[in-house]
């Protein structure tokens, strides 16, 4: 069998998971889509020990050990899934957004300077709703 | 002891006895008052001994080089001759008797030690200036007889009037003080020396180059120091200070200062024929203005300033004339009973509670309650008026004559031109005076009305200088004929001619006045308007203090108030409104300098606020643009950060294959 059959595959494998993990919203699916890219890899692994004749077999060993790491992989990353859904009712990757940094996040406790004077009383206006966000988010 | 040995105890004593009374003041409260008094009384005694042992004779000049300055040295040099013991003694008797008076004036005063040790300091720098014979160390007292004139006027710096005149005095006097450093400087150019023996005999050989600049420059200070037209707004805004300030300082001493500078260099203004007449000019303008100013205002103590304006303008025109033994020898007599005028005005305004004539014309009694202080103040008015045989008289009859001899063509120190102004200026300010005097003596101490309240004896440490310093009023004038050999030599006795006219105008002035007030004061029905001090009671400091404050409340100014049985009123007609405000140089002065100088302050201001702070703002702001850009990468989204990690391996695999490409071609 000729190497591109494989190799065609593995690519058309690995742009799948890629379009999972960059466009899915479930993180189980998100999940899904890197074991695909786990196993394009370990596909093209095979073929070119194969193809490489190693005496060795060390594309076969090391995609052992990937398999290996790939199932401890799913396992921490589902349980983190099923801690965040308990959590918060939702898998759903665009709505933790938690690390994000917004422009009500910004204080100026040392200015003085009237303008600083206006923002500030802007940013206690606004404040009050950006934590309410996130107190609904982290309920 | 040697007399230079003497002579440089004079200054240094009180210098000491300021320098103890600072530092003492706090921890040792029961030594300020010998402190104050003792070192000056000191002091005094040897001016008197330094005085009699120089004797008018030839000047005893003494020196050591206090640096090498590379160039024109400096010396700590002295020089006495007649001029300089004599204004010395004058000094020290007028500061000793200022001291005794202010221990019972400023009796409850919490900031008497610092006042006291002022008051020394001052003195202290005033001898110096009177003895130095070097110029740069003259100028040294000069500054801080400025410094000390400064803090003493704004003694009671919780009123506004004190603050404003303080700082007034002070800028006023600095704006003459630096065309006076400039004009040192060329004078020192010029001849090579700071030293006053060294300049006079440069002068004499013709070693002055630029003499009319120097001496216009020269004469800017002394304008300044001496209260000359134009620089002489600030002395009657001085009076918020503290009444034996105003006697010591800003009558007897320290205005003097200006007019015994040009004494003593009066060669170097000789020589230039246009200084003189500009000094005549100034002094004619400074005695007319003053006189018809003081005639218009309320405030005793202000019409006893624009009178010093007016005394001190005789004195600057005795100069202008050339003869300098007049101009010193009224310099000590108007010390002598300009300081009577003053601390006896500081008893009134004690005994009535208030400084304002108008309110003090609607009082009776006051005669009975201040016996001291009616009787000395009258010798010393008559003194000022320039009535025969006191003091003034003989005085002013020296600088008349010697104006007239200029003006006829018997000396020749002087244009003609400058001999006539100041004959003219004189001879109306002879009226003038006058008329002043009477008015105030006339509204003090004639005053109809409810009787004065009795507010208890005066101290005797008030009463009794009054005494003192009223022996040399009286009896100064019967020393012409001695003092001759103190002075040039020129004659200081009265001719008949000028004698008889100006004590004639004299008499008109006061009796014009006279009658003017037997005629307005048929309109003195009104009550007093109430600018009364409010603790009548209290230590004479406070009260003059509280009578200075509700003066500018009753009459809403510190000059004049709405009286029509004032005599000066009726005298000056519509010029009275004029002349209450000073002529309106201060209203001039404000827009001429004050308002562009606070326009340029606005205009930094908003320099500084609206350009420069923009740039900074600018900085800030942009980095806080920047700030809010990068932060809309951080989403939150992990998918995003993923895709952006995806977009640069992208970027930096084509990149490197590219190059590789490239570098394998090459």
């Amino acid at each position: 069998m000729h190497l591109a059959y494989p190799a065609v595959l593995a690519v058309l494998l690995f742009c799948t998971g890629l379009y999972g993990v960059l466009a899915r919203r479930n993180a189980i699916l998100v999940l899904m889509s890197v074991e695909l890219m786990l196993n394009a890899v370990n596909l093209n692994l095979v073929a070119f020990d194969v193809w490489l004749r190693d005496a060795l077999h060390g594309g076969q060993a090391l995609t052992l050990f990937t398999i290996a790491i790939a199932a401890a992989e799913i396992g921490i990353g589902l349980a983190i899934v099923l801690a965040v859904y308990r959590n918060r009712g939702s898998s759903d990757i665009d709505s933790l957004r938690d690390t994000a940094e917004t422009d009500d996040a910004e204080t100026l406790p040392d200015e003085v300077d009237a303008d600083a004077v206006r923002d500030t009383t802007a940013d206690q206006a606004t404040a009050p709703a950006g934590k309410a966000k996130k107190a609904e988010a982290t309920a | 002891m040697t007399t230079t040995t003497l002579a440089v105890l004079v200054p240094l004593l009180p210098f000491l006895g300021a320098a103890a009374g600072l530092l003492l003041g706090r921890t040792a409260p029961g030594f300020v008052r010998p402190l104050a008094v003792l070192p000056t009384l000191a002091a005094a005694v040897l001016a008197v001994l330094v005085a009699s042992r120089q004797g008018g004779g030839r000047p005893i000049d003494a020196a050591t080089q206090l640096t090498p300055t590379g160039s024109v040295p400096i010396d700590l040099a002295l020089h006495l001759d007649g001029f300089a013991v004599l204004v010395a003694v004058l000094v020290g008797l007028v500061a000793t008797c200022v001291q005794v008076y202010s221990t019972a004036y400023l009796k409850d005063d919490a900031r008497y030690p610092s006042y006291a040790a002022l008051v020394s300091l001052f003195t202290s720098a005033m001898l110096l200036v009177v003895y130095s014979g070097d110029l740069m160390v003259l100028l040294v007292g000069w500054e801080i007889m400025g410094i000390c004139s400064y803090f003493l006027v704004g003694h009671y710096w919780e009123t506004p009037e004190a603050r404003a005149a303080s700082l007034k005095a002070f800028l006023v006097t600095k704006l003459g003080d630096v065309p006076f450093l400039i004009g040192l400087f060329a004078l020192a150019a010029d001849t090579g020396t700071f030293r006053i023996t060294g300049i006079l005999a440069a002068v004499n050989n013709g070693g002055l180059d630029h003499p009319t600049l120097i001496a216009l420059l020269l004469l800017a200070g002394v304008a300044g120091k001496s209260a000359q037209f134009p620089l002489h707004t600030w002395l009657p805004d001085a009076m918020a200070g503290p009444t034996p300030v105003s006697a010591l300082i800003h009558a007897a001493t320290m205005v003097a200062a200006g007019i015994y500078f040009v004494a003593r260099l009066l060669p170097v203004f000789a020589a230039s024929a246009a200084a003189l007449v500009v000094l005549a000019a100034m002094a004619a303008v400074t005695m007319i203005g003053s006189g018809l100013a003081a005639l218009a205002q309320d405030d005793i103590k202000r019409v006893l300033a624009y009178s010093t304006i007016g005394q001190l303008g005789y004195m600057s025109g005795a100069l202008a004339v050339g003869d300098r033994g007049a101009a010193v020898f009224h310099l000590l007599s108007h010390g002598a009973f300009k300081a009577v005028l003053f601390l006896s005005a500081g008893v009134v305004i004690h005994a009535a509670g208030t400084n304002s004539l108008a309110a003090m014309s609607r009082m009776s009694g006051l005669t009975k309650r201040i016996p001291d202080a009616f009787w000395t103040m009258t010798v010393a008015l008559l003194a000022l008026a320039a009535i025969p045989p006191f003091a003034g008289f003989f005085s002013k009859e020296a600088v008349l004559v010697a104006a007239e001899h200029t003006a006829f063509g018997d000396r020749d120190v002087a244009p003609a031109a400058a001999g006539w102004l100041v004959l003219v200026a004189g001879l109306t300010a002879a009226v003038l005076t006058a008329a002043y005097a009477t008015r105030l003596w006339l509204l003090a101490f004639r005053g109809r009305g409810p009787e004065a309240a009795d507010h208890g004896r005066q101290p005797a440490a008030m009463t009794s200088v009054l005494w003192v310093l009223a022996v040399p009023t009286i009896a100064f004038g019967l020393t012409t004929g001695v003092l001759v050999d103190w002075f040039d030599g020129h004659s200081l006795t009265p001719s008949l001619t000028t004698a008889v006219l100006s004590t004639g105008v004299g008499l008109v002035g006061g009796l014009v006045t006279y009658g003017a007030w037997r005629h307005t004061t048929a309109h003195a029905e009104r009550p007093p308007v109430g600018a009364v001090a409010a603790h009548p009671d209290a230590e004479p400091a406070l009260v003059e203090a509280e009578a200075i404050t509700s003066h500018t409340a009753a009459y809403g100014t510190i000059a004049g108030a709405p009286d029509p049985s004032d005599p000066g009123r009726l005298l000056l007609g519509p010029l009275h409104r004029h002349a209450v405000t000073g002529f309106h140089l201060d209203a001039l002065y404000t827009a001429l300098f004050v308002r562009p100088t606070a326009a340029a302050a606005q205009l930094v201001r908003f320099l500084d606020r609206e350009v420069v702070d923009t740039y900074v703002r600018g900085s800030g702001g942009i980095a806080r643009g920047l700030g809010t850009l990068v932060r809309r990468a951080q989403t939150g989204n992990v998918q995003t950060y993923l895709g952006a990690l995806l977009a640069g391996s992208l970027v930096l695999a084509i990149a490197a294959v590219v190059l590789a490409n490239v570098y394998a071609g090459a």
